[in-house]
């Protein structure tokens, strides 16, 4: 399967852990990721609240892009940047009015023919190809899914998962053999991209999510979003304020390679600021 | 030649300002056919009638065309003057110079002109009229009622007092319906049972009533005042005519555990039940399902399992054996009144439906629907009438309630309004307050939707001289954190997000109609809408007829409906179908489809694409009785005249008369000439 990859900023950067365990899972599964040639800025979290026409127009170049590079589906892996590209294609397959005037501004040809998809619904395809290729047993790991707002709202724009009581993360955990606990925390809010403006605000959020998770049993945190990660893991020092052990932060990409027996390092999990490794070598211990 | 009659009206000044009047009937006047031509001040007046009248006797007119309103307005009153003077009153027909012309148009001699055409294409087809002649047909007094909910009651004793037969069939083991499960009434909070227990009786006991519980509606057949409807009697296994309800069998039945219907789930009844002491009838059904004997004779048993039910029997009323029976009763009107059901929300959902599962409905247990609530209120509920949360049988001390669940919500749930929510919400707050005087009531609502009588004030009462908290605002989701559930919400009057702890909660789910509505009204041809409530014939003036003649609505089967308004409903159906029955025969306009059956080659695309289910098929044979072909023929009871069937016949064998192709012709080629 070839789809075509939009890593945004995210992925270049902060969550270079991301795109490392994304490439290497993908490498394992068969999954050919190509990287769009010349891609921009999606706009994420500034443009939708500086000038609408611009919020579109700035996903819309990368969807013309992908379109131009003989792509049917865009994977972006950044849930910012998967939210910002599946609005615009949305708004402009609603409205001709602003189909017209984003097709003026981007000055290229545009047939709004590209499919958007994220990391979790790639992966939720790929879950059997998980299944059969799974060399570690993850079965004793208990793992929280956490959603956040992005992945699965609005409805109408992303509509792969129910934005109430999703499941496509637990059906990805699961294929992986690890065990997703019931809580219920799964879709608030992590304070999003206050983690610079509005510190106190993230690290209250985060707090009350980490507590529920451990609550519940969860042994690690399994995110779809760079800046849930960062919120949660980067910010997670400051949220244990009564001696708490801290739980690692997994990207879903991450929790996969280690089920398919990729070296933590190919995955990534040197770059957390929660050390993961432990975690990892624990199942790297319970071999299949 | 034609000796027609033209007769303009001015209206007044209605159609006399715009179109000049005198210039149409003398442009009229030359038109071939046209033997008489005149203007008035007011047609539709004694003298204008007159004028007609007379010039049909002198000029000896054989159609009249008169120049006036819409048809709607006055083809009645024109047609009975013809047929004052003599001439068949469907020669009469109108051309709408007003509505069409006068009234839309402002440059006088260009409305004149189409006044003109409007005219010669009436008179191009009043050519090609022909006499008709009224269709009459008989009238069964009887009537048939399908639901035992407090509507189908209301109209089965409605129209047996008034002097009819009623046949009522419920397809529960006993009448009542909702009503008998709820507590209390609003706005007066009298005891539900108290009120409708009575009424059940007087069913049971009516002359003029006969009562198949039990039953359902299998076929239904013909039209207005003569409709054949077969029934099926589902096998109560029980024999109702050596029952006397002593409740020995009940009491021996070894299966108890299983949740009872009636109580919502909450309490538990045996395979052999009645579902509740005052049913009516009052004779046991047994749950095939979950019946120690039913179960093992299903798996191949050839030994009797159980039987204890029997042998408790002292009048040998339990009969193993009993199947379907059916019967077919003539009627000449049916009511439906079959009611609604809750929105299940949580996991398990009907009909692709999704969406609320944040709720927790049926995985957390203290979380429970409106109906669950009656129960736990009423004194004949699981609880004796006591407010005890399912999980563990404490004594709730904080209740949280969510109006609009699946209501007022086009994204996840319905879109219209369930309109009795508001008021049993606020009637739960008042009967918590009562049972439990320290419990805080709190209440998440969209509005308050109390329009009524007493309605507001009722609300009013439950705010503020029982306490109950109301929140603007809805909950984003539920969750049970250790002995207690956690409500998000959010109150939009402060604009703060609330977390609320609750000890239970009750969620006001939306009404809908009962399953297989569709099925039923797919039977009945009458039409329903997107969510499968009943459509009346107009939502203002004909409130509770169908657009199928002899089909009359009634209660929350058409659109959710309190008691009040149920009962109105019944009553007006009733009244109607008393004026139906008042006449030995009924009259209509013979404008129904004729099928030529020389012409028809049986192909019966005008059977499928008739809305009303009138035409049916029609052997033809030789003297001898040898099949020569089948063809359609349309049932002049059934037909309503649309024309439907005459616009798909590809051989043009089926004419609708008063609107034949001829006569449609005869008006387009008029104007195009």
């Amino acid at each position: 399967m070839r789809i075509g990859y939009y890593p945004g900023c995210s992925l270049h950067a902060t969550a270079r852990e991301l795109d490392e365990s994304l490439r290497a899972v993908a490498s394992a599964l068969d999954l050919e990721l190509q990287e769009l040639d010349d891609w921009s800025c999606c706009g994420a979290t500034s443009a939708h609240a500086t000038n609408h026409l611009l919020s579109l127009a700035l996903p819309a170049r990368n969807l013309a892009l992908a379109e131009a590079q003989g792509h049917d589906r865009v994977l972006a892996p950044c849930a910012a940047c998967y939210n910002r590209l599946a609005t615009a294609r949305h708004g402009i397959a609603a409205d001709s009015a602003v189909a017209a005037r984003v097709a003026r501004v981007l000055d290229r040809p545009f047939a709004n023919r590209v499919a958007v998809a994220n990391l979790v619904e790639v992966l939720r395809e790929l879950g059997p190809t998980i299944k059969a290729k799974t060399v570690r047993s993850l079965a004793s790991l208990k793992v929280a899914c956490y959603y956040g707002c992005l992945l699965v709202r609005p409805a109408e724009v992303v509509g792969f998962d129910d934005p109430e009581q999703p499941t496509s993360m637990e059906e990805v955990v699961r294929a992986t053999g690890a065990t997703p606990v019931a809580w219920q925390m799964r879709l608030e809010c992590c304070g999003g991209a206050f983690s610079l403006a509005r510190t106190a605000s993230v690290v209250r959020l985060g707090r009350a999510i980490l507590d529920d998770a451990r609550r519940a049993g969860a042994e690690a945190l399994v995110v779809a979003c760079p800046m849930c990660h960062s919120n949660l893991d980067f910010r997670q020092s400051a949220m244990l304020e009564r001696g708490e052990k801290p739980l690692p932060v997994l990207y879903l990409s991450e929790l996969v390679g280690l089920a398919l027996g990729l070296a933590p390092g190919t995955l990534g999990l040197q770059r957390h600021f929660v050390d993961a490794r432990p975690l990892a070598a624990r199942t790297a211990a319970e071999v299949r | 030649m034609a000796r027609i009659g033209v007769f303009v009206c001015h209206c007044g000044e209605n159609i006399g300002r715009t179109v000049d009047c005198a210039r149409v009937a003398e442009a009229l006047r030359e038109h071939p056919g046209v033997a008489h031509s005149v203007d008035y001040k007011y047609m539709c007046s004694d003298p204008g009638q007159a004028l007609i009248k007379q010039a049909i006797v002198e000029k000896r007119l054989d159609g009249v065309v008169v120049a006036a309103c819409s048809p709607h307005m006055h083809e009645k009153t024109f047609r009975r003057a013809c047929a004052g003077a003599g001439l068949n009153p469907f020669l009469c027909e109108m051309a709408n110079v007003r509505e069409h012309c006068s009234w839309i148009h402002e440059d006088r001699a260009r409305a004149t002109d189409k006044a003109i055409d409007l005219a010669r294409t009436i008179v191009e087809k009043v050519k090609h009229n022909r006499p008709l002649q009224t269709i009459r047909i008989p009238v069964t007094r009887r009537a048939l009622v399908i639901g035992g909910g407090i509507a189908g009651i209301q109209a089965a004793l409605d129209i047996a007092d008034g002097g009819a037969e009623v046949v009522l069939v419920e397809k529960e083991p006993s009448i009542g319906g909702h009503m008998s499960q709820l507590s209390e009434t609003f706005p007066t909070l009298d005891c539900s049972q108290c009120i409708l227990t009575p009424r059940m009786v007087e069913v049971y006991q009516h002359p003029r009533i006969k009562l198949l519980a039990f039953s359902e509606v299998d076929e239904v057949s013909g039209y207005i005042g003569n409709f054949t409807v077969k029934i099926r009697q589902k096998a109560r296994a029980v024999d109702t005519s050596k029952c006397n309800g002593c409740g020995a069998c009940t009491t021996a039945c070894i299966q108890r555990k299983i949740p009872s219907e009636f109580d919502e789930r909450l309490g538990m009844r045996s395979a052999i039940y009645v579902p509740f002491p005052q049913a009516v009838p009052n004779t046991p059904v047994i749950d095939r399902a979950n019946c120690a004997y039913f179960k093992a004779k299903a798996k191949g048993a050839t030994k009797a399992a159980c039987g204890k039910c029997a042998q408790a029997c002292s009048r040998e009323a339990i009969d193993f054996d009993q199947q379907d029976s059916f019967l077919t009763e003539r009627v000449g009107a049916i009511v439906v009144a079959t009611g609604f059901q809750l929105y299940q929300i949580g996991a398990d959902q009907p009909q692709g439906l999704t969406g609320y599962g944040e709720y927790g409905y049926g995985t957390v247990p203290d979380v429970i629907d409106g109906l669950q609530f009656e129960r736990l209120a009423s004194a004949s509920g699981p609880t004796g009438g006591k407010i005890l949360r399912p999980s563990d049988g404490k004594e709730p001390k904080r209740i949280v309630f969510l109006q609009c669940v699946g209501s007022r919500d086009p994204a996840k749930g319905m879109a219209y309004c369930s309109k009795i929510c508001c008021m049993y919400v606020a009637k739960h707050t008042m009967l918590y307050r009562h049972k439990v005087h320290d419990g805080q009531a709190t209440v998440f609502y969209m509005d308050i939707r109390a329009a009524g009588k007493g309605y507001d004030e009722f609300t009013r009462r439950a705010i503020e001289e029982d306490g109950a908290r109301y929140v603007r605002g809805r909950v984003a989701r539920l969750y049970r954190d250790g002995d207690v559930i956690k409500v998000h919400g959010f109150d939009t009057l402060s604009g703060e997000p609330l977390v609320l702890d609750a000890d239970m909660v009750v969620l006001a789910t939306a009404m809908r109609p009962q399953p297989g509505i569709e099925a039923l009204a797919q039977k009945l041809s009458v039409s329903y809408d997107q969510h499968g409530f009943i459509n009346e014939a107009h939502p203002k003036l004909r409130p509770v007829e169908t657009n199928t003649a002899g089909v009359f609505v009634a209660g929350a089967c058409q659109a959710p409906r309190d008691i009040p308004d149920s009962v109105a409903m019944a009553s007006a159906a009733a009244a109607k179908i008393l004026g139906l029955f008042s006449q030995a025969e009924l009259e209509r306009e013979p404008i129904v489809a004729r099928v030529d059956a020389s012409l028809c080659a049986g192909c019966f695309h005008c059977e499928r694409v008739c809305p009303y289910g009138a035409v049916e098929r029609k052997e033809i044979r030789d003297r001898k009785g040898t099949l020569l072909k089948v063809v359609a023929e349309v049932n002049p009871g059934v037909c309503q005249g649309c024309g439907t069937c005459q616009a798909t016949c590809p051989s043009k064998s089926v004419e609708l008369d008063g609107f034949t192709d001829q006569q449609i012709w005869a008006e387009i080629n008029a104007l195009a000439l």
